[in-house]
């Protein structure tokens, strides 16, 4: 009955699925090389990371010298010491994502909608955008240094003006912080928005404007809600990366010892006190954080689907 | 918002539509030129014209989605021209649907009810769904519909909010045959059990004649003519509505006498007649025609009758059977070639290709018309489009050098 056991054996649906989706030996090959690669450079270090954070020093051992163990007292105690700073992290990136979305949104609507009939216009302010991508992010946060500088002109005009005390100063400041990270992460937001956006199908927005509602109820119920998959990965965008940054908050740049982030608490125990362990568990409670904020984010919007 | 009808309220009957000198102009072309137009409240008017001939350009400037360069357009004697749609109390039925996609059936229906804050806004959005029998589908998004259930939500999302004026546009293109008749008939049963004004754009002769009152033919962005349906089909005035609504045979020729009921026409040797009562214009050269099935066969010389035209001898170019009846084409010396439908109303020998054959119609059925048929072909849109794409450049052009 060899015959009859091959049909019942080989389901019709097997022989029917496209080439695409059948197992293939050469797709298992052709991934390989990304697997290897996401095993040895993300894995490994994630696995090593992970250990270091338990890690306790070598008694009478030197400065930056640890020996495995279970130690969770680690991660109690930078909780402890750096809690300021891991909340300032996250108010910070909060702050810089709600500003680039008000300042994004726009600037996508703009490009993406009203210049839709131009499309040379379109083409240029895209460039326009993406333009400072093309100078070091570190000279544009110095220039910006530069321009918020105590003896500046900028500085100075707001102070001959009466808008800041005359010893008033904006360096160092949550302000600029705030403002460096906003600008740095612009492009992030608004190119995702504009690309939702440069795809809305205008004639919603006149069936909305049909259908009695005006200019800003439309906008509410029609044009914001079919853009949400731009603007939530564009928040996201500008969210992961700007609570771990270290560069904005950092003492040589716009920020000062008041304004430390998480990422600048990491850089300094990784790298001056030689603290690993502390480093890591910061490292991982940081990472531990965004995931759990940002998988609560997508839920609540409602929006996975989307992404 | 004063005013009988405003947007705000729910209408009480339909409303009557007015266009005032109407212009519309795109860069390059004249979508609309100097369309008058009068609608009155209840009835159900239907703009058939050809792809291009500024129909759907007429119901967006109604609708309130274009601005008119020049008129103005008055809603239930209510001048809108400066309002904005949201403003107008008109809805339309957009031939994409244009439903939203981010939202249920249900919440697509209740959109507009929401807006002008009406009480129970989800009881009338599911009297609306019931009514287009969709009732079972009101938590579906839009994406999980067939084409003509979206095309039925879209109708109840536009009726639920019983506008003074509802504007189609070409709804029903996207329905098969059945699907479509069925839905002409739902269509038409709303209109007369709502009392609503209906202003409805089609390219379909057929949809247009069976569910409108009155319907008016556009061509070029001007008004050929209007009328009821079976005064456009038997007393055509242009020979673009005499060939675009139905088919005809038209024959050119010089007016040689004239009575009070009758005037004939001379063409290709042949004493054509028309009753004066139908024909448009009376001296000099006029176009005659006749519609197809109006035209009987003979196999030979029929004996000469005061109140038919007889042309003939011609031959049978073409005979092809339809089922109903028999369409033939004869080749007629001196006119050209002349359209038959012929009923199959008895069984045996018909006229075959190549026979020898007379024609002739009952002078009453001629029709005169105001224009002679153009000598090109129809479709002559691909120069103005071309046109269109030289002057858009030159204006974006111009913008740069400015800026």
């Amino acid at each position: 009955m060899a015959f009859g056991a091959f049909q019942t054996g080989a389901p019709a649906a097997t022989a029917a699925q496209p080439a695409a989706q059948r197992k293939s030996p050469i797709a298992l090959w052709l991934l390989l090389p990304g697997i290897l690669y996401l095993i040895l450079f993300f894995v490994t270090p994630l696995f090593s990371l992970v250990l270091t954070s338990f890690q306790e020093p070598i008694p009478g051992g030197f400065m930056g010298e640890y020996q495995t163990a279970f130690r969770f007292e680690n991660y109690a105690e930078v909780v402890g010491t750096y809690f300021s700073h891991i909340g300032r992290s996250f108010i910070y990136a909060s702050l810089a994502t709600v500003f680039a979305l008000l300042l994004g949104y726009p600037i996508a609507y703009v490009i993406g909608v009203k210049l839709r009939p131009y499309p040379l216009w379109q083409s240029l302010a895209l460039v326009i955008l993406i333009a400072p991508f093309f100078i070091s992010f570190l000279l544009r946060t110095i220039a910006w240094k530069q321009i918020f500088a105590d003896e500046g002109f900028f500085v100075g005009l707001l102070k001959s003006m009466q808008i800041i005390s005359a010893d008033a100063y904006l360096t160092g400041t949550p302000f600029s912080v705030v403002f460096g990270l906003t600008y740095m992460f612009l492009p992030f937001m608004a190119l995702p928005i504009y690309t939702t956006l440069e795809k809305l199908d205008l004639r919603y927005v006149e069936a909305g404007g049909d259908l009695y509602a005006n200019p800003v109820t439309v906008f509410r119920t029609v044009t914001f809600p079919l853009s949400l998959p731009g603007v939530i990965s564009g928040t996201l965008l500008t969210f992961i990366p700007a609570t771990g940054d270290y560069i904005n908050a950092s003492r040589d740049f716009l920020g000062s010892t008041e304004t430390a982030m998480m990422g600048n608490v990491i850089e300094a125990n990784f790298l001056v006190l030689q603290n690993f362990p502390a480093a890591a568990a910061l490292s991982l409670i940081l990472m531990m954080s965004i995931l759990i904020i940002v998988s609560a984010y997508v839920k609540r919007s409602g929006t996975d689907d989307l992404l | 918002m004063a005013g009988e009808v405003s947007a705000k309220q729910f209408a009480e009957a339909g409303a009557d539509l007015s266009l005032v000198n109407v212009t519309k102009r795109f860069p390059g072309f004249t979508a609309i030129d100097d369309l008058s137009l009068d609608i009155p409240a209840g009835s159900f008017f239907a703009l058939l014209g050809p792809s291009g001939c500024g129909k759907t350009t007429t119901l967006r400037l109604v609708a309130g989605l274009e601005e008119p360069t020049e008129g103005r357009i008055v809603i239930g004697g209510k001048d809108v021209t400066d309002t904005k749609a949201y403003q107008r109390p008109v809805n339309t039925v957009f031939q994409s649907y244009a439903l939203f996609p981010h939202m249920s059936v249900l919440e697509n229906v209740m959109f507009g009810l929401r807006r002008r804050k009406i009480e129970d806004a989800e009881g009338k959005a599911r009297e609306a769904l019931a009514l287009v029998e969709l009732g079972h589908v009101a938590n579906r998004k839009p994406a999980q519909l067939s084409g003509g259930q979206q095309q039925r939500v879209a109708l109840a999302r536009a009726v639920v909010n019983r506008p003074a004026l509802l504007l189609l546009d070409e709804p029903l293109g996207a329905l098969d045959l059945k699907l479509r008749r069925q839905m002409q008939l739902e269509l038409k049963d709303i209109q007369s059990e709502v009392g609503l004004t209906f202003l409805h754009v089609t390219h379909d002769q057929e949809e247009a004649m069976t569910m409108a009152d009155t319907v008016a033919v556009m061509n070029l962005g001007k008004i050929e003519q209007m009328g009821a349906p079976e005064e456009l089909y038997e007393s055509p005035k242009t020979a673009f509505v005499a060939t675009f609504l139905g088919q005809s045979n038209l024959f050119v020729g010089e007016v040689t006498g004239s009575t009070n009921t009758v005037i004939t026409v001379s063409s290709g040797g042949y004493e054509l007649r028309v009753p004066s009562h139908r024909a448009v214009a009376h001296r000099g050269t006029i176009t005659v025609g006749v519609r197809p099935e109006k035209v009987s066969l003979h196999q030979s010389n029929p004996s000469a009758d005061a109140n038919r035209t007889l042309i003939g001898p011609g031959r049978v170019v073409d005979a092809s059977f339809t089922g109903v009846s028999t369409q033939y084409l004869v080749d007629v010396p001196g006119v050209g070639e002349v359209t038959v439908f012929a009923q199959n109303t008895s069984l045996g020998e018909h006229a075959k290709e190549g026979d020898e054959v007379f024609l002739s119609w009952s002078v009453e059925h001629a029709f005169g018309l105001a224009d002679t048929p153009p000598e090109e072909e129809r479709f002559v849109d691909d120069t103005s489009t071309g046109s269109v794409a030289v002057q858009e450049r030159e204006k974006l052009e111009a913008e740069l050098e400015e800026a």
